[in-house]
């Protein structure tokens, strides 16, 4: 048997790969809010970050580098909308959904194009690396720096969406476009946005998730970005508070099933299993809002 | 008198398309890479086609395909495995559980059958789901069965994360095309039939097919498990093509590739995701593989050219598709004679709008 100390530091592992989940999942569910989609290229401009991080500490120092990589990322994640989900704004929901599979396929191919498809080690950022001991554990710093940094970046979107002018023009266009328009709000710029907060919080999760694993591969961000949808699903889509708490389910169980040898195959089953549970049981998540279907 | 006349067109492209690939057959062709992509296209226009009952005629998009190609394809080489062969097959396992083979045929067959068996149970919770929590389900259920035929307790039956090999192939070209040729007929007949034009109902108004007193669960469920069933026959067929099988490759990136050939094909369009097949495995395996290597003209090294560039402009091109020519090459129509005549007669239909202006003209005064 195990001692206690060895499940506390499982139940810290989970807990900053939840914080981890939680970060791209604001992503998913603020965008699916707003657009009814479901962007499948959020998990990829994830893994795009993690590049971005590689070849830009390449040139200069690590401090520099991880603004830089903030911008760019934000700069990737509203380009995609501008070009492949701007010009379908009005067409069948379905197509929308195949640009954005079309998306993620791009950035995949064109991540293996540049790198050949062999993973590249991570750069070493000194002071999420670095050993904290507590008691009788030694922890990376960044198991703690994660789940505090994910609860104030938390705090302060809850605080943007609910106290400020621009987060009540989101809440307005995720309940009714067409209204909102009328009533003045300018959706494109909302949108965009939108999808600012979301790449921003994936680079930071990039940045925090890659110096854990150390390395980074093409398809990098496939399952973390399911993962993390599946996290704004069971929470309700929509509802950044439940994002976060399915985030950390998701994360604090997977990291348990994969330190059990026999199961550890069914750590990506288990969140998809979920999934389908919460979806026959409770189809507008914990706490989404239930939508009667209009004729 | 033209119903006739488009048959006999039919049967003699049929007969011209049996000739080709008797020919290639028996000549030198066989190991070709010509060959090697009629026959891998051939197994995609079924899966293509199968994918396109579900999501371009019924409207559910689902993205469970490579699940159920998994479950084919596995059962396939299971259950065909010969006995003799299995102590070589299953060694982490003592040989493995089953111990008996079928043949073929029954292979074949029992692998559509899992793959719907499978898709029923998968389909009563799921099909209740609306369009995006339904595609997200089914491609979580593609994970979960990944994961089960991988996890080594099952191993004596599935061999764990291990390579199924040694089951029987085929050795004629004209297998995979028979195959396939039989189950898209099957299927073309499913769609005309009433069942498939309560398929399109469903597809364009859900409420309203309800309201007609279509059964909704009955027929998704069929139409569910159909597609399912095809999708394990061509599981069947891809496994006998590559000569062996290993869940680890059946991800969601093998499902986003099918469903990127039922979109360049037409959503709807049964021989649009035909002709698409074909040319999809022709450009992604032979015409675009000059992109993957440096090439040099004269003493001009062509710049970006080097392994990877293929997939880029692929992806590339698919993007322009979408979000361009989002009715891919075939929209909703089928292929047919009667266009392909009106086309050579009025190849930029000046004459047909020619007649619409008469026409317009005459109704004025």
């Amino acid at each position: 048997m195990h001692d206690f100390s060895y499940y506390i530091q499982l139940l810290l592992a989970g807990i900053t790969v939840g914080s981890l989940y939680a970060l791209i999942a604001i992503g998913y569910t603020m965008v699916y809010g707003i657009l009814r989609l479901i962007n499948f290229a959020h998990g990829d401009i994830f893994m795009a970050a993690g590049f971005f991080m590689i070849f830009i500490s390449g040139t200069t120092s690590i401090y520099v580098s991880l603004p830089i990589v903030l911008i760019l990322t934000v700069i990737l994640g509203v380009t995609v909308e501008r070009v492949a989900y701007r010009p379908l704004r009005e067409a069948p929901r379905m197509s929308v959904m195949i640009s954005a599979i079309g998306v993620s396929y791009l950035l995949q191919n064109f991540a293996i194009y540049y790198t050949g498809g062999l993973a590249r080690p991570y750069p070493v950022i000194p002071f999420l690396i670095r050993d904290i001991t507590i008691g009788n554990m030694t922890v990376k710093a960044l198991t703690i720096i994660t789940p505090v940094l994910t609860v104030i970046l938390v705090v302060a979107l809850v605080l943007l969406i609910n106290r400020t002018k621009i987060g009540m023009a989101m809440r307005a266009v995720a309940k009714d476009q067409n209204t909102a328009r009328l009533m003045g709000i300018k959706i494109n710029n909302v949108i965009s946005i939108t999808f600012v907060i979301g790449s921003l919080l994936a680079a930071v999760g990039s940045i925090l998730y890659f110096s854990n694993y150390e390395q980074v591969t093409p398809t990098a961000g496939a399952m973390p970005g399911l993962k993390a949808f599946v996290a704004a699903v069971f929470g309700g889509i929509g509802s950044i508070p439940g994002a976060v708490l399915g985030a950390y389910v998701i994360g604090i169980v997977e990291t348990f099933i994969k330190a059990n040898n026999d199961y550890a195959i069914f750590s990506n089953a288990f969140t998809f299993a979920l999934l389908i549970i919460i979806l026959v049981f409770r189809p507008h998540g914990l706490f989404g809002e239930k939508l009667a279907e209009k004729v | 008198m033209k119903q006739k006349r488009y048959l006999l067109y039919s049967l003699l492209l049929a007969a011209l398309i049996l000739a080709v690939l008797i020919a290639i057959d028996n000549s030198s062709l066989k190991s070709s890479m010509l060959s090697t992509i009629l026959q891998k296209a051939a197994i995609y226009a079924l899966l293509a086609v199968s994918m396109n009952l579900l999501n371009g005629f019924t409207g559910l998009f689902s993205l469970g395909q490579a699940g159920f190609m998994l479950l084919g394809a596995y059962s396939y080489a299971i259950l065909t495995i010969p006995v003799e062969a299995r102590s070589a097959v299953y060694q982490y396992f003592n040989g493995g559980l089953v111990q008996f083979s079928v043949p073929v045929v029954v292979g074949i067959i029992a692998a559509g059958l899992v793959a719907a068996i499978f898709a029923f149970f998968i389909g009563l919770p799921v099909l209740r789901l609306k369009s995006d929590y339904l595609a997200i389900a089914t491609l979580g259920f593609a994970e979960i069965i990944r994961a089960l035929i991988q996890w080594n307790t099952l191993g004596p039956i599935t061999n764990g994360s291990n390579i199924l090999r040694k089951f029987p192939t085929y050795s004629s070209l004209l297998f995979p095309f028979a195959v396939s040729a039989i189950s898209i007929g099957l299927i073309v007949l499913l769609i005309r039939s009433s069942y498939g034009r309560a398929f399109k109902a469903i597809r364009e108004d859900e409420i309203a097919a309800e309201a007609m007193g279509i059964n909704l669960a009955k027929h998704k469920m069929m139409s569910f498990c159909t597609s399912s069933f095809f999708a394990g026959v061509g599981g069947a067929l891809l496994a006998m093509f590559q000569q062996s099988v290993q869940a680890k490759y059946f991800t969601s990136a093998m499902t986003y590739e099918i469903l990127l050939i039922v979109v360049i094909g037409g959503i709807g369009s049964v021989t649009g995701s035909i002709i698409s097949s074909f040319l999809f495995v022709a450009c992604s395996e032979w015409w675009l593989r000059f992109l993957d290597a440096e090439q040099y003209i004269g003493n001009f090294k062509v710049p970006l050219l080097r392994s990877g560039f293929r997939m880029v402009v692929f992806s590339i091109v698919i993007m322009v598709i979408v979000l361009f020519y989002r009715r891919g090459i075939m929209g909703t129509n089928e292929f047919s004679w009667h266009a392909i005549e009106r086309f050579f007669k009025d190849p930029f239909g000046r004459k047909a709008r020619m007649k619409e202006r008469e026409k317009v003209t005459e109704s004025h005064e």
